[in-house]
């Protein structure tokens, strides 16, 4: 065996690993100390309704994450194996569509559906799907533009048709990316808290909409903390599972580190790409086109004036909306810039260590996903009473925002890094040691050269989740700017035309934003590797 | 790579892990549980770091002379960091006194309070803004506020109207601003159908009015409370039950935030299929003023006898490191400079009586004469049971 | 007894024209090796008889029948990868039998079928193995087993013994001689002494064209 030194491996860990305990585990470990008693562990399970609503949280999370899946596949497919105009833009639509704030897309979605669909489990259930399917395309499609065609051009000389190639070797083989992004969908749709508030039935909850209203509606911390509890533990099982499948599943592909994409060659290949290009691209373009002319429209007919007039221009003599586009972008790519250091510095690290470590990886790997599933107004409140006494008196320090935006991207750096590195042939560090080579040189040589790529998307990502953030983050308080998002929730929140409709001119800047943002890192990755036929 | 995986490894069950992890955990709050036992003393700031960091002060907060500190207002979330005259005013303040603002938004009113419940004693800030009398009881209870009532009120140079004032007898926080919460109404819509809009909330279980309110879920609107706080106060204790049976029966519409009714439901903003809002008191104005095409009359009218009267308040945070500093500040957002720009910039009235209202708000805001109001202790003792009960009622 | 007949086989991918007016017969039961620098478009042609590239123009028959427009599925004709694409997921006697399973043959015959190949190939009893844990000849010997027991009409295989230390190089070759007699086999290499060995006749890419 030509195993990497231990320490090398602790080395990699322990940037990861202390993050995730001073910035997660300290505050969230702080609150529970603080808010946990009895009585509110009594009360809160003993209350029929909490059971209610754990109950719909999980079901309504299985539903959302399974048609998720089977929807995201073929779009996945596509994207991963075919070169195709428009291929990078319908990937940051796709994107886009991901990291918008819940409240504009929300509403968007809210505009085309029909009536009779209105406020129920189904819209929840549709919109999951509508802004999900990325994480599906994204997490599947790396893993598969790596799976090499001539193996399924293999299948079929053995006389395997296109749907008993993709059955019996393609899907069994992405099948831990499958996972992955099943695990992330679901710990989102789980989670879900503006979906739910915007597209359900008024009273209808899930777990952390529940936490948010106990904790900062009723002021009940005490029983918010308990149900953040039982939402980790219903999360602890399931990230357990996913984990464990996840390596079971992996297998070393021979893989190359070239992507396979080609352009659709017959006819029907043709249309097949196109057909799925284009409904994929509906999903997308369609709550963005929602958003383009709800920015343009007033009661009293279409108006440009929302754009004409944005930010300090005087309303009124003396009267300004108090709203700075060019401020809030400022703000929102520097905390964005900043969160995509962070996380794909931790990221990074932590795929290295998972990978290499082995048996602790899955301690790291686990470990990196809770922030995902806890309550992000726990953490808020967790942060905001343990960083409250020097030498950590860090409350309203200007880099928590980011680093609390890093907290949600990194499982995603590392899901997409992880599915990558984990599929390296091994052969490959042993073939270099048997050249001589040390296993740290062995692995520095072999290993790491495949994180680079797998590493922008994850980056693209990072900036793409920070630019839209608003759950986690809204709940740590913050002075001296607002951010896009935030922005466009204060506009929306109240009363007047104007104001409605720059609410609108800001959400298209910024899904304009993570459009080009996303693109821009698709075309770096994609130019040095494109390939002219098999 | 799992093909090389030593035999060792395959093993290990994933719950010991998972145990490794929870003694990790464990081991943390036992850390931050000594940790915190220091926490809450105020004098724990080290001192001789630099004033710009919030919270943070030095040895000369605790004499009259201020100049030079930097206080943190502590403010909820459509409260304007910049840009506005609000700020303007902030900033005149800083010019006269030395006394730099920063602004420190802490979430939605229900949060900012969560939050400061929770640091009481260890501030995030200096002085907390926008308190409202539904919250005020548990603000009151949780002790996050130093007791101070404003000079220019306590020397009668300011005159506040006494029911605000009696709110908070024993001066722990000043009232700085006032509104209603009304159901708002389509004023061309129920023109076209030729329909006179209700006068009362009696009328609102009418069927000629079927289907055409929207409201705010109470358990996560501010708004929603003030609606069934109005109706409490209306049909008392025993009887709200029966009005809200009869507003469902009525089809009434429930969704979970203010911004969803207004701009969703709404016939007028949201082009939605409802004619009839809760909303705020101001919003008719709101609406001239930030009219798009500009227009010289309200589209919107309000239903004064179902107006809920919110009345907020600022105070001094217990803990704070420039308690005089913070003073000052109180006394300067109570004050006719800072106040006079209330209106127009958050929508709500001014509490200090010499403030002229703008002309869009004499001509169409409307201060009922009759807004309702509980006291915000009995208030705080049934809000989680009425919201249950509401829940129950309306959305089954 | 399938005979292949290429002709007139042109492909280019973009500007760049790979094989222009490239005709070829094999007889059944014939071994050809086909030589050519690399890079020639030896292999191009193989995916073209395959199925897996399309021609611009020009047929490809087997036993008289024009299989041009067939999907590689349906040809009944099998390939070894140069890298040999073993399916990772898949246990050893499980890749030699999928063939059969394709085939719709029963459990039992797959079995049978299966171990009958590995047997022939030298690597008996190696049904549980991971494939992934094979050594190159292994994996080589694996990879013919599993194109010969999906009974192809004719076999490509392209370079099949690059990348072999030189004693197993040897042999194998004769290995795949004896194992490639019953069969129409197309064999593309860069390696004159190893076509001698392996197939009855060699040609070069050059000579094909015109």
């Amino acid at each position: 065996m030509n195993r990497l030194p231990r320490w090398l491996v602790a080395a990699l860990a322990v940037v990861p690993a202390v993050g995730l305990a001073v910035f997660y585990l300290w505050p969230f470990a702080t609150l529970v100390v603080a808010a946990l008693d009895a009585d509110a562990l009594t009360d809160t399970l003993g209350r029929s309704q909490t059971w209610k609503v754990v109950w719909f949280t999980l079901w309504q999370a299985v539903a959302s994450t399974a048609v998720t899946i089977t929807v995201g596949m073929i779009p996945a497919y596509v994207v991963a194996r075919f070169d195709f105009r428009g291929r990078s833009v319908l990937v940051g639509l796709l994107t886009a569509t991901f990291v918008l704030p819940t409240v504009v897309m929300g509403a968007a979605f809210l505009a085309l559906l029909p009536d009779s669909l209105e406020r129920t489990v189904w819209a929840v259930i549709g919109a999951h799907v509508a802004f999900n399917v990325a994480v599906v395309v994204r997490i599947v499609g790396a893993l598969w533009e790596h799976l090499p065609t001539d193996m399924e051009y293999a299948a079929a000389t053995l006389g395997a048709s296109r749907l008993q190639i993709a059955s019996r070797i393609s899907l069994p083989l992405i099948r831990p990316a499958i996972t992955a992004a099943a695990t992330i969908v679901f710990l989102f749709t789980f989670t879900s808290f503006g979906v739910i508030r915007i597209l359900g039935a008024p009273g209808t909850r899930t777990i952390e909409v529940e936490v948010w209203r106990r904790a900062t509606q009723l002021g009940d911390i005490g029983g918010a903390t308990v149900l953040a509890l039982l939402q980790l533990a219903v999360l602890g099982v399931v990230l357990v599972w996913s984990t464990m499948a996840q390596r079971r599943h992996s297998r070393s592909l021979a893989m190359g580190p070239a992507a396979l994409r080609r352009r659709a060659r017959t006819r029907g290949e043709r249309r097949f790409v196109a057909a799925a290009a284009g409904s994929t691209a509906l999903i997308a373009i369609v709550p963005l086109a929602a958003l383009v002319v709800r920015s343009f429209s007033t009661p009293d007919g279409w108006s440009a004036n929302a754009w004409t007039h944005l930010g300090r221009t005087e309303v009124r003599p003396g009267l300004r909306v108090g709203v700075d586009p060019v401020d809030a972008i400022a703000n929102s790519l520097i905390n964005a810039a900043w969160a995509t250091l962070f996380a794909v510095t931790i990221g990074a690290l932590a795929s290295l260590a998972i990978t290499a470590a082995k048996r602790h990886g899955r301690l790291i790997d686990g470990g990196l996903m809770l922030p995902l599933g806890t309550s992000a107004v726990t953490i808020g409140l967790g942060m905001l009473i343990t960083f409250d006494v020097a030498p950590v008196d860090w409350r309203a320090s200007w880099w928590l925002v980011p680093v609390g935006h890093a907290l949600v991207a990194v499982p995603f750096v590392v899901r997409v890094c992880v599915g990558v590195l984990r599929s390296v042939d091994p052969a490959m560090t042993d073939a270099a040691a048997t050249l001589g080579a040390p296993p740290i040189r062995a692995w520095w040589s072999t290993v790491v050269p495949y994180l680079w790529q797998p590493l922008r998307v994850g980056a693209a990502l990072a900036a793409a989740i920070s630019l839209g953030e608003f759950g986690a983050t809204s709940f740590l308080s913050r002075s001296g700017g607002e951010t896009l998002p935030i922005a466009i929730e204060q506009l929306l929140g109240r009363t007047g035309t104007t104001l409605q409709a720059q609410g609108y001119v800001l959400a298209t800047m910024l899904a304009t934003l993570t459009v080009v943002l996303v693109v821009a890192v698709e075309q770096s990755e994609a130019a040095p590797q494109r390939m002219v036929g098999p | 790579m799992t093909s090389t995986t030593t035999p060792r490894s395959s093993g290990t069950s994933p719950w010991v892990r998972l145990a490794v992890f929870a003694g990790v955990a464990a081991a943390l709050i036992t850390t931050s549980a000594c940790g915190s036992d220091d926490a809450p003393a105020t004098d724990s700031v080290a001192v001789g770091q630099p004033p710009a960091v919030p919270g943070t002060g030095d040895t000369t907060a605790t004499t009259e002379s201020t100049s030079g500190e930097t206080v943190t207002l502590v403010t909820y979330d459509s409260f304007p960091e910049s840009d506005t005259t609000l700020n303007d005013a902030l900033a005149s303040f800083t010019a006269q006194t030395g006394i730099g603002v920063d602004i420190l938004v802490a979430g939605d009113a229900g949060t900012m309070l969560s939050k400061a419940s929770l640091t009481a004693g260890n501030p995030e800030g200096d002085v907390m803004w926008g308190v409202d009398n539904t919250l005020l009881s548990r603000a009151v209870a949780d002790g996050v506020f130093e007791p101070y009532v404003a000079s220019g009120i306590a020397n009668g140079s300011i005159a506040v109207d006494d029911a605000f004032t009696s709110l908070v007898p024993n001066g722990e926080a000043t009232p700085v601003d006032y509104g209603d919460v009304c159901v708002n109404y389509d004023i061309g819509w129920f023109a076209e159908r030729g329909l006179a809009p209700p006068t009362t909330l009696d009328d609102l279980i009418d069927p000629a009015y079927a289907g055409m309110l929207v409201v705010e879920n109470p358990a996560t609107s501010s708004p929603g409370l003030a609606f069934l706080l109005a109706t409490i106060e209306e049909y008392g204790l025993d009887g709200w039950q029966d009005y809200w049976r009869a507003l469902g029966a009525n089809g009434l519409e429930v969704v979970d935030s203010w911004t969803q009714a207004y701009y969703e439901r709404f016939s007028w903003a949201g082009g939605g299929p409802t004619p009839m809002v809760v909303s705020y008191g101001s919003s008719p104005p709101a609406e001239v003023i930030f009219a798009d095409p500009p227009r010289t009359d309200s589209p919107t009218g309000v239903v004064e006898s179902t107006c809920f009267r919110q009345v907020e308040f600022a105070g001094v945070l217990r803990g704070t490191d420039s308690p005089a500093a913070a003073r000052r500040l109180v006394d300067f957002l109570v004050g006719e400079e800072f106040q006079r720009e209330l209106p127009l910039n958050l929508f709500v009235y001014p509490t200090n009586q010499a403030v002229e209202l703008p002309q869009e708000f004499v001509d169409f805001a409307v201060v009922p004469t009759t807004s309702r109001s509980l006291d915000p202790a009995v208030i705080d003792a049934n809000r989680s049971t009425w919201i249950d009960e509401w829940t129950g009622l309306v959305l089954g | 007894m399938s005979s292949l007949d290429v002709t007139d086989v042109r492909v280019a991918f973009g500007e760049v024209v790979v094989l222009d007016g490239v005709s070829l017969h094999i007889a059944g039961n014939e071994s050809v090796a086909l030589l050519g620098p690399s890079g020639s478009g030896k292999s191009t042609l193989l995916r073209v008889i395959a199925g897996i590239v399309a021609p611009d123009a020009g047929t490809v028959v087997v036993d008289g029948i024009d299989v041009t427009a067939v999907a590689t599925h349906r040809r009944g004709i099998g390939m070894v990868f140069q890298d040999n694409q073993l399916f990772p997921h898949l246990s050893t006697l499980d890749n030699v039998t999928f063939g059969p399973l394709m085939a719709g043959k029963p459990k039992r015959d797959r079995r049978e079928i299966g171990q009958r190949w590995l047997d022939r190939v030298g690597l008996a009893g190696f049904d549980d193995r991971n494939v992934t844990e094979l050594s190159g000849g292994e994996a080589k010997r694996v990879a013919l087993a599993r194109a010969l027991a999906a009974e192809p009409a004719v076999v490509l295989l392209d370079e099949p013994l690059t990348g072999l230390d030189r004693e197993l190089h040897d042999r194998l070759a004769v290995d795949l001689a004896e194992l490639l007699r019953t069969v129409t086999t197309l064999l593309v290499t860069h390696d004159p002494d190893e076509a001698a060995v392996v197939a009855d006749r060699t040609v070069l890419l050059a000579d094909l064209v015109g």
